[in-house]
């Protein structure tokens, strides 16, 4: 059995590497190159770089296993990067993350292991996928500090059976003193943050260049309309931020909507931000989905626990009736339904505004 | 299985002729060139001894004007930049197909004033002689044009070329890339009419990091590398004299071996051909209508992903190449087949095999059946 393995130059994908020789399999490492400099060169700083795609060389070449880098990046600029600026154009909280895992990596990689010659495709995530009675079921890792469902829950019923994650089954510290251990190089690299193809550090700077429509000033007005501030840039927020409003009032106050065409954010309380629901589209299941009227847990954040809600309706649209009022979901990032500790599937979270209105 | 190594273009085996007279060279000649004393006379006369075989087997007339380098990367720097600098003119004649180390040089000119014209190539990638001369004017500093292409293989009409240009305006400088050409074709300044020509050590069986620039005696170079002054101001840095005594024991061991090579390579790389042909009809040798280097065998395979294919013959034990690798190791999309006329998707279809002095016989109709083996499970 032969192993394609997905390394970024992180600790966890060398780890799994390392897991897969042990378990038998004969192990192939791959990168996916998906951006690039105006001279075709990799950026040489964060995630997905020219240094990380060297870490997992030189890792490879420590476990004796081949090595290669793939050329994704028409497929990446397409499915990504263009969404992405295009994403805060529309007022937008964009997670290029997950459409790269929605879009790019898992079907592209799918697509390519029987053609690599390879049986089973492994990434260093920190999930599981159970077997159970011939059904796959994804489930959060063993460290619950660490735990990349959320970002997996695209993944089908075809893409589980044939997907292994062995680093989900560990905890991150166990990761890296394993990784200490067998000396490689990524034990104690510390993980990566940023957007991949956002090569100065700051996804503002980038959106300056791309889309300048939302890195331009504009007006910070409350739930009457009235101006009562000035920001550099629609871009620059997400639904429900607290921090750097420039607006000094009494109590605390939150973006509530983001308006790039008129340039303005809207502020308000704490009260304004909650609602009791929310609508998402897009939806991908890993088995048979829900059915309206089921309890789910739903999580609408990658850092964040998941609250109780309830299907009200499905279709093009999933609308999501929440047990207790909530923060508003930011737009553009994903919910994900979970059943107790297993990934059902997930969607995209739309701009709030119907459910909203309607509810009021 | 026997690993079968055909990317003998991206590199060659070192010839042992050349490891021993590097061997040698690091005992009895390892001390600073540039000296005065015994040990520095020992080296400087054993770098010389080499320059004196390298032009005489170049027919450069005086060994002086051999220009030792760090490869032929440098050797294309120097040529371009080099002769540009030291013209009055601003133009810089290249063609499409050329080396990123020659279009990049003439690129990077533009940021001090120049201009840089570019002469298309046909489908088989080859040069037409009409449409470069035509680019050739008042203003042209300097004509670069590949004696082989590293890619397909085509062998350029460089001679032609340098005529047809002396007939318009004597004064303009001709420079060959001739790296790939040099171990199957004969090159010498007479051969290619060349006032600069371009070879690097280790696509002959010689070491890395050495080439040469051989100028015609009179023809104008400003250096490129600035310091010490050596090679009479031409290029600066102390001098790698194993590097360069095992690059010139290469260059001989290659001259003497071309009849051989051009018979015996060529059968392999036929035999590898004909049964790609018989086995897998679908496959097109690109460039097969022009005159080839006769190591040099460029397949496209339509419908197969060339990145795929190289994965797969690298599990089955068969070095090729596609493209040219950038930095990260991807696969990226060839200026060459662009050139030709390849769209995106077909100039990913395409892979190359090339052979060395050291294939050994009967491998190439062995690597054939590797790969179509491969074929034959990817489809």
């Amino acid at each position: 059995m032969r192993a394609l393995v997905a390394m970024s130059g992180g600790v966890d994908s060398s780890v799994a590497a390392a897991l897969m020789l042990e378990q038998g399999y004969d192990v192939v490492g791959v990168t996916l190159k998906q951006w690039e400099g105006p001279d075709g060169s990799m950026p040489v700083a964060g995630c997905c770089t020219l240094s990380d795609a060297e870490d997992a060389r030189r890792v490879a070449a420590q476990l004796d296993i081949p090595y290669y880098v793939l050329d994704y990046v028409e497929e990446f600029t397409k499915a990504v990067v263009e969404p992405f600026a295009r994403g805060y154009l529309e007022g937008l909280t964009p997670n290029p993350c997950i459409e790269c895992n929605r879009n790019v990596r898992f079907d592209a990689l799918l697509d390519r292991t029987d053609d690599l010659g390879c049986d089973v495709l492994v990434t260093g995530h920190h999930a599981r996928i159970v077997e159970d009675g011939g059904t796959y079921r994804l489930a959060k890792a063993v460290d619950g500090t660490k735990d990349q469902s959320y970002v997996l829950h695209m993944l089908d019923q075809q893409a589980l059976a044939r997907v292994k994650l062995p680093v989900g089954e560990m905890t991150k510290v166990d990761v890296r003193s394993y990784a200490a251990a067998m000396g490689l190089r990524t034990a104690a690299k510390p993980d990566s943050q940023d957007i991949c193809f956002v090569t100065s550090g700051d996804y503002r700077d980038f959106l300056r260049n791309t889309t300048p429509e939302v890195a331009a000033p504009g007006a910070v007005l409350d739930t009457d309309g009235k101006v009562v501030g000035e920001h550099g840039g629609t871009a620059g927020f997400t639904i429900g931020q607290r921090k750097g409003l420039g607006v000094a009032v009494g109590e605390p106050r939150y973006v509530l909507d983001i308006a790039p065409k008129e340039r303005t954010i809207t502020i308000g309380s704490y009260d304004d931000l909650l609602v009791d629901g929310c609508v998402v589209t897009d939806m991908r299941f890993t088995d048979t989905p829900p059915m309206v009227g089921a309890k789910v847990g739903v999580k609408v954040r990658y850092r964040s626990e998941p609250f109780d809600a309830v299907i009200e309706e499905v279709g093009e649209r999933w609308t999501f009736a929440f047990t207790e009022r909530q923060a508003r979901p930011a737009p553009g990032q994903t919910l994900v339904m979970y059943d107790g500790d297993f990934v059902l599937g997930g969607g995209t979270i739309l701009p709030s505004t119907d459910r909203v209105t309607a509810r009021r | 299985m026997t690993h079968i190594y055909l990317d003998h273009a991206a590199t060659t085996t070192i010839r042992p002729g050349a490891l021993g007279a590097m061997q040698d060279a690091y005992t009895t000649a390892n001390a600073n060139a540039s000296g005065l004393h015994g040990p520095a006379r020992a080296a400087k006369n054993a770098m010389e001894e080499a320059r004196e075989r390298a032009a005489e087997m170049l027919g450069v007339a005086r060994p002086l004007d051999v220009i030792f380098t760090s490869g032929g990367t440098e050797a294309d720097n120097l040529a371009v930049v080099g002769s540009a600098l030291a013209s009055t003119r601003r133009g810089v004649v290249v063609s499409a197909i050329e080396h990123e180390a020659v279009l990049r040089s003439a690129q990077h000119l533009q940021r001090f004033g120049y201009t840089t014209q570019t002469a298309p190539v046909d489908r088989d990638a080859s040069i037409c002689v009409d449409d470069l001369v035509a680019l050739v004017g008042p203003d042209t500093a300097l004509v670069s044009v590949m004696a082989a292409n590293n890619e397909i293989g085509t062998i350029q009409p460089v001679e032609q070329i340098a005529d047809a240009v002396r007939s318009v305006d004597p004064s303009v400088a001709i420079h060959t890339d001739a790296v790939q050409a040099f171990v199957s074709e004969e090159v010498t300044m007479a051969s290619t009419g060349a006032d600069l020509i371009s070879l690097a050590a280790h696509k002959f069986g010689g070491p890395k990091g050495v080439g040469l620039l051989a100028v015609r005696s009179g023809v104008p170079l400003d250096p490129v590398l600035h310091g010490g002054g050596q090679e009479a101001g031409r290029r600066s840095g102390t001098y790698n004299v194993a590097g360069i005594v095992g690059m010139v024991a290469a260059m001989a061991e290659t001259v003497d071996d071309r009849d051989r090579f051009r018979t015996e390579v060529r059968t392999e790389r036929d035999d590898f051909e004909t049964v790609i042909g018989e086995l897998w009809p679908d496959a097109v040798v690109n460039g097969a209508d022009a005159a080839r280097l006769v190591q040099h065998s460029h397949i496209h395979f339509p419908g197969v992903l060339a990145e795929t294919l190289l994965i797969r013959l690298d599990q089955a034990g068969l070095a090729a190449a596609a493209g040219s690798a950038c930095q990260s190791g991807a696969v990226e999309p060839s200026h060459v087949l662009t050139a030709m006329g390849f769209d995106t998707a077909s100039a990913g279809e395409c892979v190359r095999f090339t052979f060395g002095w050291d294939t050994a016989p009967g491998s190439g109709a062995e690597a054939a059946k590797r790969v179509v083996r491969v074929l034959e499970e990817l489809a």
